[in-house]
């Protein structure tokens, strides 16, 4: 064997061993760099402690102040507008249920510009948490049911039907989220921690309403159009990759208000309240209307109802 | 509400009782501090009382009412500027109601553009004729004022008025939870026009655009075909 030597840019003249040795120490650094890549690519807009963030539920009431003040940092930043994020609880005694005319509807879409404003939506999508549905009267087919409709409403022969959040009492976009990142609150209310959800999507497709609407980009509204009353679990800009939901307004409903969707309605279609209450509006309905729930066979057990006078 | 048991005079001396009667003692006098009838107390009652004090609403609902008679504009406009309106009983008290007219119908002065289609309704059927148009009138012939329109309607649409009453129909603001705060509600004429009460044709709101807003079919260069 001869003792070749090989001449190297930075090591010089060399044997055939340390040759061998640098090319692997070399192509060894190349895949290190390659591999830690994401993490450098994470640290421009994801900080250290949001990725060290804990589970809602794990949070400490401190823990979700500093969280909070974090966030609301973060919108100022980002979104240019201060903002007050809140975290109301649930009270003992409330199960929040909503009931929907159908004789009443005309189909305006008042409740889905509603949700668009209050919920902080990305404005380019107009999104929102309501889709209105224009119904051919004698049947409830969706088949046959249109919700990009621009006609003048009432139509002869429709009828109309927002579809949204219905809370289920057994919904499956909580039991198919492989990190727990969705859950259902005492009070009937189906929430997301935006800080936790990992973009799955299983909820998207285990929602028999396609209620759910996934951040495809980073929403952008204009500062001025922000809501600045928030709650962590509802209407706080949602980061993108994330998962989003009606939530009947969380915020507004824990302070006892009315949600946006009903404020807005200009016919009064929709009852909301406390189905525990055997005097509120919501009971009174359902115990004197003929009240059906979609898609009842396949056992959601949903907190929305709809009905018709005639 | 705290229970003392009745002392047992055989153990009048142990310690218990002493302790139980000392009880008792504080009971009382918080009781008749508390309420000024004490014979009026009876425990399960009181509890009762309390937690429906708790339950009690503390906010009222507001139902929206019209400002009162309406007023016609004249066309014309005063020294400021103001166009000037005139009350109804300015030209009605002297003349005769025409019970044969529609709402709708023809007129050759005022009104003109008062279009109507509310039933069979004549204009003397909801409008008191008898006092210059000042105020309504119900079936029975009794006058109503106009802020209390909503019992007029109430009187053919009975099914829409008791589900208003339940908070099944009408539009609302303000809080579901009326321990937190009040809630305003509209009433029948805010949006129905009474002349003319199926509610209107509207544009609708622009919606989500969200690509399951389409039909497949209706979507190009999706790579599916």
């Amino acid at each position: 064997m001869s003792n070749k030597k090989f001449s190297l840019p930075v090591l010089g003249e060399v044997d055939r061993r340390t040759a061998v040795k640098a090319g692997a120490v070399t192509l060894g650094l190349a895949m290190l760099a390659k591999a830690i890549q994401p993490v450098m690519e994470w640290s421009s807009n994801l900080t250290a402690d949001e990725f060290l963030q804990k589970h809602y539920k794990e949070l400490k009431p401190k823990e979700l102040d500093v969280v909070i003040k974090r966030l609301q940092e973060e919108a100022l930043h980002e979104y240019g507008r201060e903002v007050k994020i809140k975290n109301p609880q649930a009270k003992s005694g409330v199960k929040y249920a909503y009931a929907l005319n159908l004789s009443i509807c005309i189909g305006c879409r008042k409740c889905a510009e509603a949700c668009h404003l209050e919920n902080n939506h990305d404005r380019a999508t107009h999104n929102s948490y309501i889709r209105v549905f224009e119904m051919q009267k004698g049947g409830i087919d969706f088949e046959k049911g249109n919700c990009t409709y621009d006609n003048p409403v009432p139509a002869p022969d429709k009828f109309y039907m927002p579809v949204q959040c219905q809370q289920c009492d057994n919904p499956p976009c909580v039991s198919v989220c492989p990190v727990e990142a969705t859950w259902k609150e005492k009070d009937g209310l189906v929430v997301v921690d935006y800080n936790w959800c990992i973009g799955c999507r299983y909820c998207e497709a285990a929602c028999p309403y396609h209620a759910r609407r996934f951040n495809w980009t980073k929403p952008e509204i204009s500062p001025k159009e922000i809501n600045p009353n928030q709650g962590y679990l509802s209407n706080r800009v949602r980061p993108q990759g994330v998962m989003e939901k009606c939530t009947f307004c969380l915020h507004r409903v824990r302070e006892g208000r009315l949600p946006a969707c009903l404020e807005a309605c200009p016919t009064g279609a929709r009852v909301f309240g406390n189905i525990l209450d055997p005097k509120s509006e919501i009971r009174w309905v359902l115990e004197n209307k003929r009240v059906f729930v979609l898609k009842e066979e396949l056992g959601t057990k949903p907190n929305f109802f709809y009905f018709f006078d005639k | 509400m705290p229970h003392a048991p009745e002392p047992v005079p055989s153990f009048a001396r142990s310690r218990m009782v002493k302790g139980l009667s000392f009880v008792l003692v504080i009971a009382l006098l918080a009781v008749l501090l508390l309420f000024p009838k004490p014979q009026s107390v009876v425990v399960p009652e009181k509890v009762q009382t309390a937690s429906a004090v708790n339950e009690e609403r503390h906010f009222e609902t507001f139902i929206r009412k019209p400002a009162g008679p309406p007023s016609v504009k004249t066309g014309l406009l005063d020294p400021h500027g103001q166009p000037v309106s005139v009350a109804c009983n300015t030209c009605h008290a002297t003349r005769s109601p025409n019970a044969e007219l529609r709402v709708g119908g023809n007129l050759s002065t005022f009104h003109q553009g008062l279009k109507g289609n509310h039933g069979n309704l004549t204009c003397v059927s909801c409008h008191n004729g008898n006092e210059g148009y000042q105020t309504l009138r119900l079936a029975d012939g009794k006058s109503l004022p106009f802020t209390e329109v909503m019992q007029l309607c109430a009187q053919c649409h009975g099914p829409q008025f008791r589900d208003y009453s339940h908070g099944a129909h009408g539009g609302m603001t303000g809080y579901w939870d009326l321990t937190q705060g009040p809630r305003q509600r509209n009433n029948c004429i805010d949006c129905h026009d009474p002349h003319f009460p199926k509610y209107p044709t509207v544009r609708p709101a622009q919606g989500p655009h969200d690509r399951f807003q389409s039909s497949p079919h209706d979507q190009k260069g999706t790579g599916h075909e």
